[in-house]
Protein backbone atom coordinates (compact mmCIF):
# COMPACT_ATOMS: atom_id res chain seq x y z
CA UNK A 1 0.00 0.00 0.00
CA UNK A 2 2.74 2.35 0.97
CA UNK A 3 4.63 1.72 -2.26
CA UNK A 4 1.50 2.38 -4.25
CA UNK A 5 1.00 5.62 -2.40
CA UNK A 6 4.58 6.60 -3.07
CA UNK A 7 4.26 5.75 -6.71
CA UNK A 8 1.12 7.80 -6.93
CA UNK A 9 2.84 10.75 -5.28
CA UNK A 10 5.75 10.46 -7.63
CA UNK A 11 3.49 10.50 -10.65
CA UNK A 12 1.51 13.42 -9.26
CA UNK A 13 4.66 15.41 -8.66
CA UNK A 14 6.11 14.65 -12.06
CA UNK A 15 2.86 15.76 -13.65
CA UNK A 16 2.67 19.06 -11.88
CA UNK A 17 6.23 20.06 -12.49
CA UNK A 18 5.87 20.51 -16.19
CA UNK A 19 9.29 21.82 -15.82
CA UNK A 20 11.24 24.29 -17.78
CA UNK A 21 14.30 22.12 -17.82
CA UNK A 22 16.29 25.00 -19.12
CA UNK A 23 16.38 28.32 -17.43
CA UNK A 24 17.58 31.26 -19.41
CA UNK A 25 17.14 34.78 -18.33
CA UNK A 26 15.23 36.88 -20.78
CA UNK A 27 13.80 40.26 -20.06
CA UNK A 28 10.45 41.09 -21.58
CA UNK A 29 8.84 44.42 -22.21
CA UNK A 30 5.52 43.21 -20.84
CA UNK A 31 3.80 40.19 -19.37
CA UNK A 32 2.02 39.45 -22.63
CA UNK A 33 5.25 38.97 -24.54
CA UNK A 34 6.57 36.72 -21.83
CA UNK A 35 3.50 34.54 -22.10
CA UNK A 36 3.80 34.41 -25.86
CA UNK A 37 7.44 33.39 -25.47
CA UNK A 38 6.54 30.52 -23.18
CA UNK A 39 3.62 29.43 -25.29
CA UNK A 40 5.71 29.42 -28.46
CA UNK A 41 8.48 27.47 -26.77
CA UNK A 42 5.98 24.86 -25.71
CA UNK A 43 4.53 24.57 -29.18
CA UNK A 44 7.84 24.34 -30.97
CA UNK A 45 9.71 21.11 -31.07
CA UNK A 46 13.38 20.62 -30.44
CA UNK A 47 14.87 19.37 -33.72
CA UNK A 48 17.56 17.35 -32.01
CA UNK A 49 15.69 15.70 -29.19
CA UNK A 50 12.53 14.72 -31.05
CA UNK A 51 10.15 14.32 -28.16
CA UNK A 52 10.76 17.50 -26.27
CA UNK A 53 9.61 21.02 -26.86
CA UNK A 54 12.03 23.90 -26.99
CA UNK A 55 10.94 24.85 -23.50
CA UNK A 56 11.67 21.37 -22.24
CA UNK A 57 15.03 20.78 -23.76
CA UNK A 58 18.46 21.75 -22.63
CA UNK A 59 20.24 20.89 -25.86
CA UNK A 60 22.37 23.62 -27.43
CA UNK A 61 20.15 23.84 -30.47
CA UNK A 62 17.11 24.45 -28.27
CA UNK A 63 18.93 27.20 -26.44
CA UNK A 64 19.79 28.79 -29.78
CA UNK A 65 16.26 28.51 -31.03
CA UNK A 66 14.84 29.98 -27.83
CA UNK A 67 17.21 32.87 -28.30
CA UNK A 68 16.00 33.14 -31.87
CA UNK A 69 12.36 33.15 -30.76
CA UNK A 70 13.19 35.85 -28.26
CA UNK A 71 14.96 37.92 -30.90
CA UNK A 72 12.01 37.64 -33.27
CA UNK A 73 9.59 38.62 -30.49
CA UNK A 74 11.71 41.64 -29.72
CA UNK A 75 11.61 42.56 -33.39
CA UNK A 76 7.85 42.67 -33.07
CA UNK A 77 7.11 39.63 -35.19
CA UNK A 78 3.78 37.93 -34.60
CA UNK A 79 3.36 34.24 -33.75
CA UNK A 80 2.56 33.32 -37.33
CA UNK A 81 5.73 34.97 -38.63
CA UNK A 82 7.90 33.34 -35.99
CA UNK A 83 6.54 29.90 -36.79
CA UNK A 84 6.97 30.47 -40.51
CA UNK A 85 10.54 31.59 -39.93
CA UNK A 86 11.37 28.34 -38.15
CA UNK A 87 9.40 26.15 -40.57
CA UNK A 88 11.38 27.70 -43.43
CA UNK A 89 14.56 26.44 -41.81
CA UNK A 90 13.60 23.26 -40.00
CA UNK A 91 10.49 22.15 -41.82
CA UNK A 92 7.00 21.33 -40.57
CA UNK A 93 8.66 18.99 -38.15
CA UNK A 94 9.34 21.83 -35.76
CA UNK A 95 5.65 22.44 -35.09
CA UNK A 96 4.11 20.29 -32.41
CA UNK A 97 0.75 21.32 -33.78
CA UNK A 98 1.13 20.83 -37.51
CA UNK A 99 -0.68 23.08 -39.94
CA UNK A 100 -3.67 21.79 -41.85
CA UNK A 101 -2.24 21.01 -45.27
CA UNK A 102 -2.75 18.26 -47.86
CA UNK A 103 -0.16 15.96 -46.36
CA UNK A 104 -1.27 16.49 -42.75
CA UNK A 105 -4.96 16.19 -43.62
CA UNK A 106 -5.04 12.53 -42.64
CA UNK A 107 -3.45 13.35 -39.31
CA UNK A 108 -6.13 15.88 -38.51
CA UNK A 109 -9.09 13.98 -39.89
CA UNK A 110 -8.24 10.46 -38.75
CA UNK A 111 -9.58 10.89 -35.18
CA UNK A 112 -12.81 12.37 -36.52
CA UNK A 113 -13.22 9.56 -39.04
CA UNK A 114 -12.54 6.92 -36.39
CA UNK A 115 -15.04 8.57 -34.08
CA UNK A 116 -17.65 8.54 -36.82
CA UNK A 117 -17.03 4.87 -37.60
CA UNK A 118 -17.33 4.10 -33.90
CA UNK A 119 -20.56 6.07 -33.56
CA UNK A 120 -22.12 4.42 -36.62
CA UNK A 121 -21.12 0.97 -35.38
CA UNK A 122 -22.63 1.72 -31.97
CA UNK A 123 -25.91 2.95 -33.43
CA UNK A 124 -26.21 -0.08 -35.70
CA UNK A 125 -25.53 -2.42 -32.79
CA UNK A 126 -28.09 -0.78 -30.53
CA UNK A 127 -30.74 -0.77 -33.23
CA UNK A 128 -30.14 -4.40 -34.02
CA UNK A 129 -30.37 -5.43 -30.39
CA UNK A 130 -33.64 -3.54 -29.94
CA UNK A 131 -35.06 -5.23 -32.98
CA UNK A 132 -34.22 -8.72 -31.76
CA UNK A 133 -35.54 -7.95 -28.28
CA UNK A 134 -38.82 -6.67 -29.69
CA UNK A 135 -39.12 -9.72 -31.91
CA UNK A 136 -38.49 -12.20 -29.15
CA UNK A 137 -41.00 -10.68 -26.73
CA UNK A 138 -43.88 -10.01 -29.09
CA UNK A 139 -46.13 -12.90 -30.15
CA UNK A 140 -47.93 -12.97 -33.42
CA UNK A 141 -51.66 -13.75 -33.47
CA UNK A 142 -51.17 -17.43 -34.12
CA UNK A 143 -48.80 -17.81 -31.18
CA UNK A 144 -51.15 -15.79 -28.97
CA UNK A 145 -54.04 -18.08 -29.87
CA UNK A 146 -51.92 -21.13 -29.10
CA UNK A 147 -50.93 -19.68 -25.76
CA UNK A 148 -54.53 -18.93 -24.83
CA UNK A 149 -55.50 -22.46 -25.76
CA UNK A 150 -52.73 -23.93 -23.70
CA UNK A 151 -53.64 -21.83 -20.70
CA UNK A 152 -57.27 -22.76 -21.01
CA UNK A 153 -56.42 -26.44 -21.30
CA UNK A 154 -54.26 -26.33 -18.25
CA UNK A 155 -57.05 -24.61 -16.29
CA UNK A 156 -59.58 -27.23 -17.20
CA UNK A 157 -56.98 -29.86 -16.46
CA UNK A 158 -56.37 -28.52 -12.97
CA UNK A 159 -60.09 -28.21 -12.40
CA UNK A 160 -60.49 -31.84 -13.29
CA UNK A 161 -57.60 -32.81 -11.06
CA UNK A 162 -59.08 -30.96 -8.16
CA UNK A 163 -62.42 -32.55 -8.68
CA UNK A 164 -60.82 -35.97 -8.94
CA UNK A 165 -59.07 -35.42 -5.64
CA UNK A 166 -62.36 -34.61 -3.98
CA UNK B 1 -24.26 -13.16 -38.67
CA UNK B 2 -22.09 -14.24 -41.53
CA UNK B 3 -18.99 -16.22 -40.75
CA UNK B 4 -16.80 -13.90 -42.80
CA UNK B 5 -17.36 -11.05 -40.36
CA UNK B 6 -15.50 -13.03 -37.74
CA UNK B 7 -12.31 -12.44 -39.68
CA UNK B 8 -12.62 -8.65 -39.64
CA UNK B 9 -10.71 -8.20 -36.34
CA UNK B 10 -7.95 -10.47 -37.60
CA UNK B 11 -7.64 -8.47 -40.80
CA UNK B 12 -7.51 -5.21 -38.86
CA UNK B 13 -4.91 -6.71 -36.56
CA UNK B 14 -2.74 -7.83 -39.47
CA UNK B 15 -3.05 -4.42 -41.12
CA UNK B 16 -1.88 -2.79 -37.88
CA UNK B 17 1.03 -5.23 -37.60
CA UNK B 18 2.10 -4.33 -41.14
CA UNK B 19 1.81 -0.62 -40.38
CA UNK B 20 3.82 -0.82 -37.17
CA UNK B 21 6.43 -3.10 -38.73
CA UNK B 22 7.01 -0.42 -41.35
CA UNK B 23 7.12 2.22 -38.64
CA UNK B 24 9.79 0.31 -36.76
CA UNK B 25 12.09 0.47 -39.73
CA UNK B 26 11.72 4.19 -40.26
CA UNK B 27 14.42 6.34 -38.80
CA UNK B 28 12.77 9.08 -36.75
CA UNK B 29 15.91 11.19 -36.81
CA UNK B 30 15.84 11.33 -40.56
CA UNK B 31 14.06 14.53 -41.36
CA UNK B 32 13.52 16.04 -44.73
CA UNK B 33 15.50 19.24 -44.87
CA UNK B 34 13.42 22.31 -45.44
CA UNK B 35 16.33 23.74 -47.38
CA UNK B 36 16.43 21.20 -50.21
CA UNK B 37 16.30 23.07 -53.52
CA UNK B 38 16.58 26.36 -51.70
CA UNK B 39 19.51 28.69 -52.11
CA UNK B 40 22.31 28.82 -49.57
CA UNK B 41 21.26 31.70 -47.29
CA UNK B 42 22.93 35.09 -47.30
CA UNK B 43 25.38 35.64 -44.49
CA UNK B 44 28.39 37.67 -43.47
CA UNK B 45 30.79 35.86 -41.18
CA UNK B 46 34.55 35.77 -40.69
CA UNK B 47 36.81 33.11 -42.11
CA UNK B 48 38.12 30.64 -39.56
CA UNK B 49 41.76 30.76 -40.60
CA UNK B 50 42.15 34.23 -42.09
CA UNK B 51 40.52 36.01 -39.17
CA UNK B 52 40.20 39.41 -40.81
CA UNK B 53 38.54 38.17 -43.93
CA UNK B 54 34.74 38.37 -44.09
CA UNK B 55 32.97 35.69 -46.07
CA UNK B 56 29.55 35.75 -47.70
CA UNK B 57 27.36 33.49 -49.76
CA UNK B 58 29.21 34.42 -52.96
CA UNK B 59 32.44 32.96 -51.58
CA UNK B 60 30.89 29.53 -51.30
CA UNK B 61 29.17 29.05 -54.62
CA UNK B 62 30.46 28.42 -58.13
CA UNK B 63 31.21 24.75 -58.03
CA UNK B 64 29.38 21.59 -57.12
CA UNK B 65 30.64 21.13 -53.58
CA UNK B 66 30.01 19.76 -50.14
CA UNK B 67 29.23 21.96 -47.18
CA UNK B 68 30.31 20.28 -43.98
CA UNK B 69 29.14 21.56 -40.61
CA UNK B 70 31.62 20.65 -37.92
CA UNK B 71 33.02 21.60 -34.53
CA UNK B 72 35.82 20.48 -32.27
CA UNK B 73 33.21 19.79 -29.58
CA UNK B 74 31.66 17.12 -31.74
CA UNK B 75 33.07 13.60 -31.35
CA UNK B 76 31.50 12.33 -34.56
CA UNK B 77 33.32 15.09 -36.44
CA UNK B 78 36.60 13.71 -35.14
CA UNK B 79 35.52 10.32 -36.39
CA UNK B 80 34.55 11.74 -39.76
CA UNK B 81 37.64 13.87 -40.30
CA UNK B 82 40.01 11.26 -41.82
CA UNK B 83 37.46 10.42 -44.48
CA UNK B 84 36.98 14.08 -45.34
CA UNK B 85 40.75 14.28 -45.85
CA UNK B 86 40.42 11.53 -48.45
CA UNK B 87 37.42 13.15 -50.09
CA UNK B 88 39.09 16.54 -50.41
CA UNK B 89 40.77 15.49 -53.65
CA UNK B 90 37.47 14.52 -55.25
CA UNK B 91 35.20 17.40 -54.36
CA UNK B 92 35.66 20.86 -52.84
CA UNK B 93 34.59 20.78 -49.20
CA UNK B 94 33.39 24.00 -47.61
CA UNK B 95 33.59 23.98 -43.83
CA UNK B 96 31.21 25.68 -41.47
CA UNK B 97 32.85 25.71 -38.09
CA UNK B 98 29.74 25.65 -35.98
CA UNK B 99 29.60 27.10 -32.46
CA UNK B 100 33.24 26.55 -31.77
CA UNK B 101 36.22 28.24 -30.16
CA UNK B 102 38.40 29.73 -32.86
CA UNK B 103 41.73 28.63 -31.41
CA UNK B 104 40.57 25.07 -30.80
CA UNK B 105 39.35 24.83 -34.37
CA UNK B 106 42.55 26.28 -35.80
CA UNK B 107 44.62 23.82 -33.78
CA UNK B 108 42.44 20.96 -34.93
CA UNK B 109 43.12 21.83 -38.56
CA UNK B 110 46.85 22.21 -37.96
CA UNK B 111 47.14 18.94 -36.12
CA UNK B 112 44.79 16.73 -38.09
CA UNK B 113 44.95 18.37 -41.50
CA UNK B 114 42.65 20.70 -43.36
CA UNK B 115 40.30 19.13 -45.88
CA UNK B 116 38.39 22.37 -46.43
CA UNK B 117 38.83 24.84 -49.28
CA UNK B 118 37.32 27.54 -47.11
CA UNK B 119 36.03 27.63 -43.56
CA UNK B 120 33.29 29.88 -42.25
CA UNK B 121 33.57 30.66 -38.55
CA UNK B 122 30.00 30.54 -37.27
CA UNK B 123 30.57 31.20 -33.60
CA UNK B 124 26.97 32.00 -32.66
CA UNK B 125 25.45 29.41 -34.92
CA UNK B 126 23.44 31.98 -36.88
CA UNK B 127 24.29 30.56 -40.29
CA UNK B 128 23.59 27.18 -38.74
CA UNK B 129 20.05 28.25 -37.89
CA UNK B 130 19.52 29.64 -41.39
CA UNK B 131 20.69 26.31 -42.78
CA UNK B 132 18.46 24.35 -40.43
CA UNK B 133 21.41 22.71 -38.68
CA UNK B 134 20.50 20.91 -35.49
CA UNK B 135 23.68 19.07 -34.75
CA UNK B 136 27.02 18.25 -36.21
CA UNK B 137 28.24 16.78 -38.43
CA UNK B 138 25.87 17.63 -41.24
CA UNK B 139 26.82 17.63 -44.87
CA UNK B 140 25.08 19.37 -47.75
CA UNK B 141 25.57 19.04 -51.48
CA UNK B 142 25.23 22.35 -53.32
CA UNK B 143 25.11 22.90 -57.05
CA UNK B 144 26.95 25.51 -59.10
CA UNK B 145 24.21 28.07 -58.59
CA UNK B 146 24.40 27.66 -54.82
CA UNK B 147 21.24 25.63 -54.35
CA UNK B 148 21.19 22.94 -51.68
CA UNK B 149 20.44 19.65 -53.41
CA UNK B 150 21.02 17.09 -50.71
CA UNK B 151 21.51 16.93 -46.98
CA UNK B 152 23.06 14.20 -44.93
CA UNK B 153 22.85 14.23 -41.14
CA UNK B 154 25.61 12.30 -39.43
CA UNK B 155 29.03 11.02 -40.27
CA UNK B 156 30.13 10.82 -43.89
CA UNK B 157 31.94 7.56 -44.52
CA UNK B 158 32.70 5.48 -47.57
CA UNK B 159 29.21 4.03 -47.72
CA UNK B 160 27.43 7.37 -47.39
CA UNK B 161 29.75 8.88 -49.97
CA UNK B 162 29.31 6.13 -52.54
CA UNK B 163 25.62 5.51 -52.01
CA UNK B 164 24.26 8.95 -51.33
CA UNK B 165 26.55 11.88 -51.98
CA UNK B 166 28.53 10.81 -55.05
CA UNK B 167 25.48 9.98 -57.19
CA UNK B 168 24.03 13.43 -56.51
CA UNK B 169 27.34 15.13 -57.22
CA UNK B 170 27.85 13.20 -60.46
CA UNK B 171 24.37 14.09 -61.61
CA UNK B 172 24.89 17.78 -60.81
CA UNK B 173 28.24 17.84 -62.58
CA UNK B 174 26.70 16.32 -65.68
CA UNK B 175 23.94 18.88 -65.68
CA UNK B 176 26.65 21.31 -66.74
Amino acid sequence: MRTILRLFLLIAVSLTSQSFAAIDTYEFADEQTRERFYRLNHELRCPKCQNQSLADSNSPISMDLRREVYRLLEEGKNDREIKDYLVDRYGEYILYRPELSPHTLMLWLAPLILLLIGAVALIVLIKRRRLTLAQSSALDTEEQARLDRLLKDSHTATDKDLKARD
Amino acid sequence: MKRVYLFVPLIIFLALVALFAKGLKLDPTEMPSALIDHSVPEFSLPSLVAEERMLSREDLIGEVSLINVWGTWCPSCMHEHPYLMKLASQVPIIGINYKDVRQDAQQWLQKLGNPYVINVFDEQGTLGIDLGVFGAPETYVIDRQGYVRYKHVGVVDERVWLERLKPVIDRLRNEG
